[in-house]
């Protein structure tokens, strides 16, 4: 039985022959890694993903997390996969040796964290909120907060979560009302409500260790108001161990659609006015906090996203080869055996969709773990500085186009599977319905494409969207050298030079003052720069598989070859051209839906 | 107490395995390769006597190819603290592992030596036997229990009609069973350490043995493909097939 969840083969050509993962190894931060290090850490990854997690994915959905006094209980099978997870150090992974880390590239740690969510979507993001959190006590926290609650949160001890949102206020946090109050000793008492609180409580850890937004008395109107706070669910003496119960309390929890193995609660804070508080970093600069690791979580959701997409397409085509149903259209004799409906035209078509979009999802996830290491590793200053607009510029595409288009390619794996795929039988209806939390959290997609647009395409007067042509021209100057490559470089030269056009034209458009119409079509710019950028990363995929076919023509894996080289071309000739118009309607600044006033509906 | 344990690269335990196409092996290009189940749970074994206290170093030995080493590896990051490879390109078969294991065992002086009881390429079954014939040393095989102190080891073994427990002096040779334990996953930062973990490369010529093949391969072939039943209509016509088709009654 070969991997259920992940085209090994193609995982390591992306890493490695796409991406170049080993590069990494000159500096001097990743100088004891080698292929074989980074390798062992995918064979371990792959292991408890398929050992640990893939079985008991839908244990954690069918029972989903329940409250019985006050206490949120989540399945032993769920216990188990975070269990499995921690005790394999992946909370600290990117850490100094001698905190018990790996330092882990960002791409190896991204394409790791993958494999999980690939195979339960849910139950790893008990830790990697854990993660997220104790990284940005390792910022701005003070010592003592290092010291009680950052180091058991990397030991997994203390699972951690983050609190921004509340029941009237989501993705507008200036309007929060949760309340912090100085008291005489320092600390502060906190009171108001928290919802969508992923993982707010549950039956795992030792302690939970809540980072909360709230508001201090004297706290400037909007979002420069806003401070962060550390809350932990019992309150830790000064020698580390555990005292009485902080005044934390679960009102409910959400019943969700998916991602259902970890809890997600409606947290009241301060009830009965006792919940203790302890600031973190300066007052007032609790968003600048959390924003720190936003490139870094977002580009997680992404690779959620792909990788739930890339398992649904693995489901798909397994089953695609076994099920055998009906006959070629040119021998219909009811003599001739029934063919794997992998043999019929319409099935294939449905599978190259879904390889397109998942591989091409993974690779734009993967460039950006590349460019973050490139970020904050590379030794030249102008690469370090280039890798940084290009990762602002394209975190807000890696977070919404796989989440967008895996959904599609999900949607196509459950139709693979006939009825069956909607069915609780298999598990393509259940990916179905985790992935599309992604195009949600984490900032919604309409969110992403004005980020997009109103912000990363005009940071520093345009620098990371020039970047970005520039690249993907000199990729396709480079590939220019083979005529058999001529059709992609000149179709994607001119949607380059179409969407350079329309972003000049939407400048334009609000320096001269229409800010709003200018941003109001934002997805669709979303939606066409990032399948341009796919077809970009379609080309590199189609050069390195070009170059080693040239190179030995005979190798064992010119089927896998030939396969990168011919999605390359369904990209190009099926799903690129699908958004000349919207780029039509970009350039026109064609207000059709802002204009459509809620009584004309 | 040092431990030595003998671990084996095969095929994953995942791999649907293949005749290649001359019918003289499995396909084992480009096939994923790991250790053998049966030695992870030996490796296992020696990390959890280590942790209680009773051994205080543990060696890993295997012999093959160069990339037995990253098989090694795995052990190391499991918990052993260092490793012995024995470097050969040649077949190796049971009888010539159990020679090479032998010349280790007496150069490393164990106190104990745990195998797999076999491994999931060959299914041989072997090695731990003949290596404690060879050392002239008891042996437990298929234990799903050890019980260890300096004087001797108590091991359950698992026999055709249930348990038995036996009490062995030491040295001696201990081959693992399925239930033994359950193997640890390596965690990330265990796999750097292991990095740095150091391998001895040998050669069968530097131990003095000869490993020779001594069993010839005539021919691999893949088992023959289970045919579809057919519905009898009494329990005569039953009787009779059994008689004269199948000839098992």
């Amino acid at each position: 039985m070969e991997s259920v969840i992940i085209n090994r083969r193609d995982l390591e050509f992306q890493i490695f022959e796409l991406f170049k993962a080993t590069e990494l190894c000159n500096r001097e931060r990743f100088v004891d890694h080698d292929e074989e290090s980074l390798k062992a850490a995918l064979d371990v990854t792959i292991k408890i993903a398929e050992e640990v997690l893939w079985p008991n994915a839908s244990i954690g959905d069918i029972q989903e997390p329940h409250l019985k006094n006050g206490q949120v209980y989540v399945p032993q099978a769920v216990h188990r996969g975070v269990a499995a997870i921690r005790d394999a150090g992946y909370i600290a992974a990117g850490l100094d040796y001698d905190r018990g880390g790996m330092q882990l590239p960002a791409i190896l740690l991204q394409a790791c964290l993958g494999i999980f969510k690939a195979a339960d979507a849910a139950t790893p993001g008990y830790l990697m909120l854990t993660k997220a959190a104790a990284n940005l006590l390792d910022v701005h926290g003070t010592e003592e907060q290092k010291r009680l609650y950052m180091e058991p949160m990397y030991e997994g001890r203390f699972l951690g979560t983050m609190c921004l949102s509340e029941p009237d206020v989501g993705s507008s946090l200036a309007d929060i009302k949760c309340r912090a109050e100085p008291q005489p000793n320092g600390n502060y008492l906190l009171s108001g409500n928290k919802m969508w609180i992923s993982g707010g409580d549950q039956d795992i850890s030792e302690n939970i260790i809540h980072l909360v937004l709230a508001k201090l008395p004297d706290a400037p109107p909007g979002v420069k108001g806003i401070s962060l706070f550390l809350v932990p669910k019992i309150c830790v003496n000064p020698d580390g161990s555990l005292g009485k119960a902080n005044d934390v309390s679960v009102a409910g929890l959400n019943h969700k659609m998916g991602y259902r193995a970890i809890s997600n609660c409606l947290l009241n804070f301060g009830e009965k006015n006792v919940c203790e508080g302890y600031l973190i970093g300066e007052k007032h600069g609790g968003l600048a906090c959390m924003f720190h690791m936003m490139n870094e979580a977002r580009i997680a959701v992404g690779i959620s996203g792909a990788m739930i997409g890339y398992t649904a397409y693995m489901q798909a085509l397994n089953y695609a080869k076994d099920r055998k149903q009906g006959r070629p259209i040119d021998n219909r004799n009811p003599e001739h055996p029934p063919v794997p409906i992998i043999d019929h035209p319409d099935v294939r078509r449905m599978l190259l969709k879904q390889k397109s979009f998942v591989e091409g999802a993974l690779a734009l996830c993967l460039m950006c773990a590349k460019y973050l290491d490139e970020s904050e590793t590379a030794t030249e200053k102008n690469t370090k500085y280039r890798a940084g607009l290009l990762l602002e510029i394209l975190t807000p595409i890696a977070k919404t186009w796989p989440a967008e288009f895996c959904q599609e390619s999900i949607s196509l794996a459950i139709q693979v599977h006939g009825g069956y795929g909607y069915t609780k039988d298999f598990s393509v209806e259940r990916l179905y319905r985790d992935n599309r939390l992604n195009a949600i959290h984490e900032g919604t997609s309409g969110i992403q494409a004005i980020d997009l647009l109103g912000r990363k395409v005009r940071i520093e007067e345009g620098l990371g969207f020039n970047f970005l042509m520039e690249e993907i021209t000199s990729d396709i100057e480079y590939a220019s050298s083979w005529p058999e490559l001529k059709i992609f470089t000149t179709t994607l030269m001119e949607y380059v030079s179409d969407i350079v056009k329309a972003t000049n034209n939407i400048n334009d458009v609000r320096d001269g003052g229409r800010k709003a119409d200018s941003l109001a079509n934002a997805s669709l710019y979303l939606h066409a720069l990032g399948h341009i950028v796919v077809s970009w990363l379609w080309l590199k995929q189609s050069v390195v598989a070009f170059e080693q076919i040239t190179k030995s023509p005979d190798t064992q894996d010119a089927d896998f070859y030939k396969g990168k080289i011919n999605a390359c071309k369904y990209f190009f000739l099926y799903e690129l051209p699908q958004v000349k118009p919207l780029i039509n309607l970009l350039s026109n600044i064609d207000t059709t839906c802002r204009e459509h006033g809620p009584k004309m509906f | 107490m040092k431990l030595l344990v003998a671990i084996k690269r095969t095929i994953d335990y995942n791999v649907k395995v293949r005749v290649n196409a001359d019918n003289t092996d499995v396909e084992l290009t480009n096939v994923k390769m790991a250790m053998n189940p049966f030695c992870e749970i030996a490796v296992e074994e020696a990390v959890r006597i280590k942790e209680s206290g009773v051994a205080d170093e543990i060696v890993v030995v295997s012999a093959g190819p160069k990339q037995t080493q990253e098989t090694l590896r795995t052990a190391l990051a499991m918990g052993a603290d260092r490793g012995i490879h024995i470097e050969t390109e040649m077949e190796l078969q049971p009888l010539g592992v159990a020679k090479i294991l032998k010349a280790v065992s007496e150069s490393e002086e164990p106190g104990l030596v745990i195998l797999g009881k076999q491994a999931i390429d060959d299914d041989s079954n072997q090695t731990g036997q003949m290596l404690a014939a060879l050392l002239d040393w008891p042996q437990a095989t298929f234990a799903s229990n050890i019980v260890l102190s300096d004087q001797g080891a108590e091991v359950t073994r698992e026999v055709d009609g249930g348990l038995e427990t036996i009490s062995i002096n030491l040295p001696a040779v201990v081959t693992t069973d399925l239930r033994l334990n359950e193997p640890r996953y390596a965690s990330l930062p265990n796999i750097m350490k292991a990095k740095k973990k150091p391998i001895e490369v040998k050669s069968p010529e530097d131990l003095d043995v000869d490993i020779k093949p001594r069993l010839i391969v005539l021919k691999v072939e893949e088992p023959a493909k289970r045919e579809s039943g057919v519905m009898v209509e009494s329990v005569a016509e039953l009787i009779s097939k059994l008689q004269n088709e199948a000839k098992v009654i």
